[in-house]
């Protein structure tokens, strides 16, 4: 037995593209006006425009983590957001944690845990752990346990993750 | 054993600062001016035939370059040979963009290249397409029985039975059979695949793909394109985690390079994450073991049948019930192993291809026999120890299952469990204790390495191999550096570049066996003419020595122990007039050795989980994982390899499934929403232990790989704990709450 099928566009069709929009990002500290389309997603834009490939690509969806950055401090998926939409905020992404040859804490407590294998989650993981000690609510192994689980390491390194940001909180935020 | 100065010393991995930098570049992160993006259609079709595929509002819009389709793409090879890799089973190669017919659901049916990333995805979404669809069969479970076992034309060993298993199991005091099933498994590494392909200005391509193997990505694109070597160069210095997936060259590497060559442009092609269930899966299988023992545990009759699936074009094979003819002493065994095609992708290797699946119902299957004869399960497994590979008729050349077994009882208190099933409670939530034994085979294959070392004494050491996050390069860095006596900041090993000297493929354990030899075989080569040179030294203290009588330490060559006779290295260079030493070698496992020992890794995985009584939410609170794998180069990584396994295991027996619409053909749940795999809070305590283990006939450095063993074995403990927790018995992966309900 056979059936016809069609696959084709839901909506109508445009066939112009969107014009570009001018937006301000300070991205690791460096204010950078941009002309940007408003379909690029920030990790498209940081990606494919500014060569900061540091920064992962691993479902485009907000369902892995691996596209963690900080956004004026807070950790986010970067896959979720348009780059328009984050015109004037400060952006902090892997390539801009460590001051000079000096690493930030957690990076690391990372190497230092090997919390990691592969190495292709690690920006994202780093990130929300640096995220996760600016929101100052992980006191416990387990909440950091909760409170990482939005960023999967296929490798499960996990045991390696949880030392390194425990190890990391107490360095950050000593009178915990 | 000498003492050593790094190997089975712990460090840090020597890539970590590139890792956690963001420094290390992966297959689509190498940017180029001009560069152009390909985004990859998927039919939405199972099974069928494109009647009509109209591109043109797709063309229309400004920025794409083109659209290529089964209509306009060049068919540059037509031999199926021509497709061949490392990796394929034997059969008809699928070739992308070939033709109307189409054989699997998300099957690649045209690509869209256009100026940026955002305009080739939109264009991609305007291409109209027609089918005339089928119905296709994806279930396997439909029709068990009859199948076909497989031609054994790929090097596939078919099983082997002994004794007269049917008579021994009938004659049997104590009988128990039982039919065990797991879903479908996608890798899911964390970095889709991907291929950047640059076009140089001399028309020759450098290929960054995401591969187990360059060597293997470089065949597959010369072979077909008609390109030679120096015309296609693959690199892939890091890999965002393979599990198996990267054995194969995958179809965006085709189509990538069919673009480039066709628009003569660089050209990205990026798979999405739904696109990664469209290519190989750890296959369904369905099997049945039945055990004869007598009343004190003794087993008389093995019988172990699977069936698993394979494509309509490809057959897959793997080792899946042959360890049940290995793990325990038994006269009579029974083995078979079936193939049913379906209308799905080839399954492809995934981390312990086979063994993980067939050790995974065995395990259960002796826990099951465990309680029929009231006897503990440990003790069972310890009273069917087999002292020798009964499968293949061979001594071990070396085997520390034993103290895998009584050293992770001990650090477990395996000693407290008490016998009964649902003896163990804390308030609402049943406790209960599980073991399972694990193997993995212990394999060399041949590979060739470089080792250049310059009078400033700095070592540079190369092969083609991969590091997939197994810790390649930290491994590699620690046996030259050994070898050569020097710190390991002097030391740099280069991976992942076809204009290195040939590696097998990194999967089967058997990278640390393979490329660790040969990195040795280099570097000793690289040694002795450094001590011929130091002998040569005027006044040499080492004048009178032979090769064997001295030993490389901190950067100088001495009489073994005798720190006051040295010669440096910089020395016997400068002597020797020479800037630098290179030397290659190919290494090949010493085979008439070998082949008269069974050479595998062992396990033995205790498991404590907790289960929720009224919601059925299991928690896997303590793994103990008692590893024999030889010996263990690098404590830091080797660690991290088996804690990555046995995540993989609680992830194997809870929650991955790649659930089928059978109607449909399609994987559902293609996503990592939906396809769940363990997360961090999934994961509580897990203690690694290496056993000492010594063995002289596995390869020159006594290791024996660490990549698959961490899974085995796993996903039965957790099962076989479930059970002593509930008293319930799950037959089917993953064990889900509803089974427990």
């Amino acid at each position: 037995m056979s059936t016809n099928v069609t696959q084709q566009p839901l909506g109508d069709v445009a066939v112009a593209l969107p014009p570009l929009e001018t937006i301000t990002l300070t991205i690791n500290g460096t204010q950078k006006r941009l002309q940007v389309a408003p379909w690029t997603s920030l990790l498209d834009l940081l990606r494919e425009y500014l060569d900061l490939t540091g920064t992962k690509k691993g479902c485009d969806h907000g369902q892995c983590g691996a596209c963690t950055v900080l956004v004026n401090g807070t950790r986010i998926n970067s896959c979720l957001s348009l780059a328009v939409m984050q015109d004037g905020n400060e952006i902090t992404t892997i390539e801009g944690l460590a001051k000079g040859d000096e690493l930030h804490p957690v990076q690391e407590a990372f190497i230092e845990h090997d919390g990691f294998q592969c190495g292709y989650c690690t920006p994202g993981q780093i990130c929300s752990a640096v995220g996760l000690i600016n929101e100052g609510k992980a006191k416990t192994a387990d909440d950091i346990r909760e409170l990482m689980s939005g960023n999967i390491c296929r490798c499960g390194a996990y045991v390696g993750i949880v030392a390194a940001v425990e190890q990391a909180l107490h360095k950050c935020q000593p009178n915990q | 054993m000498a003492a050593t100065t790094h190997i089975g010393r712990s460090t840090r991995r020597v890539d970590g600062r590139a890792k956690v930098t963001g420094e290390a570049k992966y297959a689509a992160e190498f940017n180029t001016p001009g560069l152009t993006y390909g985004y990859v259609i998927s039919s939405d079709i199972a099974k069928g035939k494109i009647t009509k595929i109209d591109a043109s509002d797709a063309l229309s819009l400004p920025g794409v370059l083109q659209v290529f389709t089964h209509e306009n793409a060049p068919r540059p090879a037509y031999f199926d040979r021509k497709f061949k890799d490392d990796d394929s089973p034997v059969g008809e190669k699928f070739k992308p963009l070939y033709s109307a017919e189409i054989q699997f659901s998300m099957q690649p049916i045209g690509l869209v290249v256009a100026d940026s990333f955002e305009v080739a995805r939109y264009a991609a979404s305007l291409v109209k397409v027609e089918y005339k669809a089928e119905t296709p069969e994806t279930n396997l479970r439909k029709k068990p029985k009859g199948h076909k076992a497989p031609t054994g034309k790929t090097g596939f060993t078919p099983p082997k039975s002994r004794g007269n298993a049917a008579k021994a199991y009938k004659n049997a005091e104590v009988q128990f059979e039982a039919e065990y099933y797991h879903m479908p498994e996608h890798h899911n590494p964390m970095e889709m695949f991907a291929s950047t392909v640059i076009v140089e200005e001399d028309g020759k391509l450098k290929i960054y793909d995401k591969t187990q193997g360059v060597a293997n990505s470089q065949t597959y694109v010369t072979n077909i394109f008609g390109l030679s070597k120096e015309e296609a160069r693959v690199i892939n210095p890091y890999m965002g985690g393979g599990f198996g997936s990267g054995l194969r060259p995958q179809y965006q590497l085709y189509l990538a390079v069919m673009a480039a060559r066709e628009l003569n442009r660089s050209v990205r092609v990026v798979l999405t994450r739904e696109q990664m269930f469209s290519f190989g899966h750890r296959p369904a299988t369905l099997q049945t073991v039945s055990l004869g023992a007598t009343k004190d545990g003794l087993l008389q009759a093995i019988k172990h049948e699977a069936l698993g699936e394979t494509s309509r074009f490809e057959e897959y094979t793997e080792v899946v019930v042959n360890w049940a003819g290995m793990l325990y002493h038994c006269d009579n065994v029974e083995l078979g192993y079936y193939l049913r095609n379906l209308d799905t992708y080839t399954p492809l290797d995934m981390r312990a291809p086979g063994s993980v699946t067939g050790i995974a119902a065995f395990e259960t299957a002796i826990d099951e026999l465990s309680y029929k004869v009231g006897i503990d399960p440990l003790e069972l497994r310890l009273k069917n120890y087999a002292e020798k590979n009964e499968f293949e008729g061979k001594p071990f050349s070396s085997k520390e299952l034993r103290a895998c077994y009584a050293q992770g009882a001990a650090r477990f208190g395996w000693a407290k469990r008490p016998a009964q099933p649902r003896s163990m409670r804390e308030g609402t939530k049943l406790i209960g204790w599980g073991v399972a034994t694990g193997m993995w085979d212990a394999q060399q294959q041949k590979s060739a390495a470089k080792a250049n070392l310059s009078v400033d004494g700095k070592l540079v050491v190369g092969s083609s191999t991969a590091d997939i996050g197994t810790g390649t390069y930290t491994a590699m860095t620690m046996i030259a550096a050994e070898t050569l006596g020097l710190p390991l900041d002097a030391v740099t090993f280069k991976l992942g570049d076809t204009t290195l000297p040939v590696a097998p493929l990194e999967g089967g354990s058997w990278t640390v066996a393979s490329v660790g030899s040969a990195v040795k075989e280099a570097c000793e080569a690289v040694a002795k003419k450094v001590f011929k040179m130091a002998k040569d030294v005027k006044d040499s203290p080492l004048s009178g020595a032979s090769f064997d009588e001295v030993e490389f330490v901190e950067g100088k060559v001495q009489l073994k122990g005798d720190y006051s006779s040295g010669v440096s290295i910089v020395e016997a260079m400068r002597a020797g007039e020479v800037n630098f030493i290179e030397e290659e070698t190919t290494t090949m496992p010493n085979m008439l050795k070998q082949m008269q020992y069974a050479r595998n890794t062992h396990s033995a995985v205790f498991v404590e989980v907790e289960v929720d009584e009224d919601l059925g939410q299991i928690c896997v609170r303590r793994v103990v994982s008692a590893i024999a794998g030889g010996r263990v180069i690098s404590p830091k990584t080797a660690r991290s390899q088996i804690l990555g396994g046995v995540v993989w295991g609680i992830s194997m027996a809870l929650e991955e499934e790649s659930v089928l619409d059978h109607h449909f053909g399609r994987f559902m749940n293609h996503n990592l929403a939906e396809y769940h795999v363990a997360v961090n809070a999934d994961i509580h305590d897990i203690d690694v232990i290496f056993v000492e283990e010594h063995d002289d006939i596995v390869n020159p450095l006594g290791a024996k790989g660490l990549g698959e063993i961490g899974i085995v074995g796993v996903a039965a403990a957790i099962g076989n704990a479930v059970y002593h927790a509930t008293g319930k018995r799950v037959r089917e992966l993953p064990i889900t709450l509803d089974k427990l309900l």
